[in-house]
């Protein structure tokens, strides 16, 4: 029954299969193509263009005072105050459903049934959204510093640069975290909802609830992390206070710069690992 | 060099207490085509994804050319093309795009890839869309392109799950010719169908299952022989001129083992035989002496109905 190999077939046998960073690579460059050809890409870069435009025209008309006191506060104010939102918007539009689309939609079985690990398609997914969501920081960031060079001249203080890599640290932490999701949930939509409801009302809320109710430092939440962000924009870096005597008594907590890049970083590790590892367990039924 | 092979061993699968698959044993080695029937729900489809590793057995072991798919899944799936369902395409990317993507993955050189990549959406009839989105494709396009992504390496091993659903006639002959040219290439398709027609056109051997359980695997004939219920095998001849009945009584009735002929139409007979494929391969060189402008010979499509219907008695 067996016939002798053609040529085709032999040739086919010599064929080595890319590495596993090769693979990562080609996911991620399709990725990005899909990415920059959607709706979403557009409609998250008019949001940003948005608020910019808003934050432009505003500071240009009213020059608030507490924009143009100092730079350090033009870009406290301008920057600190908008860029946690862009990273939500862009964790929640990228990374929402980037797992749980691959199921629903069944954009998953053309990938899968090739010769490549699950982890190859995660990875490479995950850089495809960290690296749109960094051309919609980059954007903004952009924008953001050519106000403050038009107010300022080219003052730009140092603590801009590092809440820049901080918000670039919490954009990995907030797209683990959206990637976890993502992959813990089948549908679409409930993984998006999930993750905008967290991040634009939940975390706020706990940690509120927390730091107001029961008194301790809210370590655990990711939002406090990230607090880091704004904070080095501070002059001088602000320290948990306490204020008040007795039951009245009311603490302030912020995270320092070693803390937040602690928690960022855990937060980033542990829904890495945990979303891998639920995506490669999920089975395409 | 081995021949290409794919082989269950004790493969179930359960969700909760219901058993998908049950102890399934196959060994499919060699160049041809096996069609793999059952009804819906048999677990043809787990079959499938378990041997490209998008579900896991609960037992067992799915080995592609020796190698484990759930253990080492890259070399495993390595010379594997798998079209498992109806598989959606990012609708941003072209067919080039989605057709470069899986080369790339599967390291065909740039060169190689390119030239491949307009042969095969030539051969899948999809050259005019090569540039356009697919987000816009029916799913009879997506499908074509599902099939030349499936084919584009030129895997040794090919896996299609009901590879003409969603297709018009016309597409779903064109898909039953690229399987027979596989055949030629000495590839090993191992194909899910509800189509018997289509089995019985292009495929070797079938394998049937049924609630989880395999029933048969053999050849077309073997199976066709053994569990056909009018105890005799059939084959429709076509003629390239007239035959009048007359003629198809005295010499083609008369033949070694044939045990009564029908003329369907004046170009048209069916043969009801006994005996196994030696006799089907007696039969064929005697009608072809006899030099009456035979033009095709195969097993009738009823005999592998006939064969499905005793041997799978429920839907479901």
């Amino acid at each position: 029954m067996t016939q002798p190999a053609s040529p085709n077939l032999t040739d086919m046998k010599k064929r080595v299969l890319p590495s596993g960073i090769s693979q990562v690579g080609t996911i991620t460059k399709y990725e990005l193509v899909n990415y920059f050809r959607s709706r979403r890409f557009f409609v998250l870069l008019i949001i940003g263009l948005i608020i910019s435009g808003l934050l432009t025209a505003l500071v240009g008309y009213y020059r608030p005072s507490s924009f143009l006191a100092s730079p350090l506060s033009f870009y406290s104010t301008w920057w600190a105050g908008s860029i946690t939102f862009v990273i939500i918007l862009s964790g929640i539009f990228y990374g929402g459903d980037a797992i749980s689309g691959e199921f629903q939609n069944k954009t998953g079985y053309f990938l899968v049934a090739n010769p490549l690990r699950r982890s190859s398609i995660y990875i490479g997914k995950w850089l495809g959204a960290f690296t749109a969501s960094i051309v919609m920081l980059g954007v903004f960031a952009a924008i953001t510093i050519a106000n403050g060079i038009y107010y300022f001249g080219l003052n730009i203080p140092n603590q801009l640069w590092e809440s820049l890599l901080f918000a670039v640290l919490y954009l990995i932490a907030v797209l683990g975290f959206t990637f976890f999701f993502s992959s813990l949930f089948k549908s679409t939509s409930m993984s998006i909802l999930v993750t905008a409801i967290l991040f634009l009302f939940a975390f706020t809320l706990i940690q509120t609830l927390v730091e107001r109710l029961v008194k301790i430092e809210a370590w655990f939440l990711i939002t406090y992390g990230a607090q880091i962000i704004t904070n080095v924009l501070i002059d001088p870096y602000p320290t948990t206070m306490t204020q008040g005597f007795g039951r009245d008594a009311f603490t302030s907590y912020a995270a320092t710069i070693p803390e937040g890049i602690a928690i960022l970083l855990a937060y980033f590790v542990v829904t890495a690992v945990l979303g891998l590892f639920l995506f490669e367990r999920r089975e395409f039924t | 060099m081995s021949a290409p092979s794919i082989v269950a061993e004790n493969l179930t699968k359960r969700y909760g207490s219901f058993t998908a698959l049950s102890n399934l044993n196959l060994k499919i080695e060699g160049s041809k085509c096996v069609g793999f029937l059952g009804p819906n729900g048999a677990g043809k489809t787990t079959t499938l994804k378990i041997f490209t590793d998008m579900i896991r057995a609960s037992e067992g072991r799915a080995l592609i050319n020796g190698v484990d798919v759930h253990l080492n899944k890259k070399k495993a799936l390595g010379s594997v093309g798998a079209l498992i369902e109806s598989p959606e395409i990012y609708p941003a990317l072209t067919p080039r795009e989605a057709l470069s993507m899986v080369a790339d993955l599967r390291g065909l050189p740039r060169a190689e890839a390119k030239k491949k990549i307009e042969e095969i959406v030539a051969e899948v009839k999809m050259n005019e869309w090569l540039d356009k989105k697919v987000g816009k494709f029916s799913k009879g396009m997506k499908q074509r392109i599902n099939i030349a992504a499936a084919l584009l390496s030129d895997p040794e091993v090919i896996m299609l799950d009901e590879p003409t659903t969603g297709l018009d006639p016309r597409g779903q002959s064109e898909v039953r010719d690229i399987v027979k040219d596989l055949k030629k290439k000495n590839r090993l398709v191992f194909m899910s169908s509800h189509l018997l027609n289509e089995v019985q056109e292009i495929c070797d051997e079938v394998a049937m299952i049924d609630h989880g359980k395999l029933i048969v695997y053999d050849t077309l004939s073997n199976v066709t022989t053994r569990f056909s219920s009018t105890g005799s095998n059939t084959v429709e001849i076509e003629f390239s001129r007239d035959i009048d009945e007359q003629s198809a009584n005295r010499n083609i009735a008369s033949l070694t083992s044939v045990s009564s002929v029908d003329r369907i139409d004046s170009r048209k007979v069916r043969i009801h035989f006994s005996g196994g494929i030696q006799n089907q391969e007696r039969l064929l060189l005697d009608l072809a002496t006899m030099k009456i402008g035979m033009i095709s010979f195969r097993p009738a499509a009823s005999a592998l109905e006939d064969t499905y219907l005793n041997l799978i008695k429920d839907t479901l």
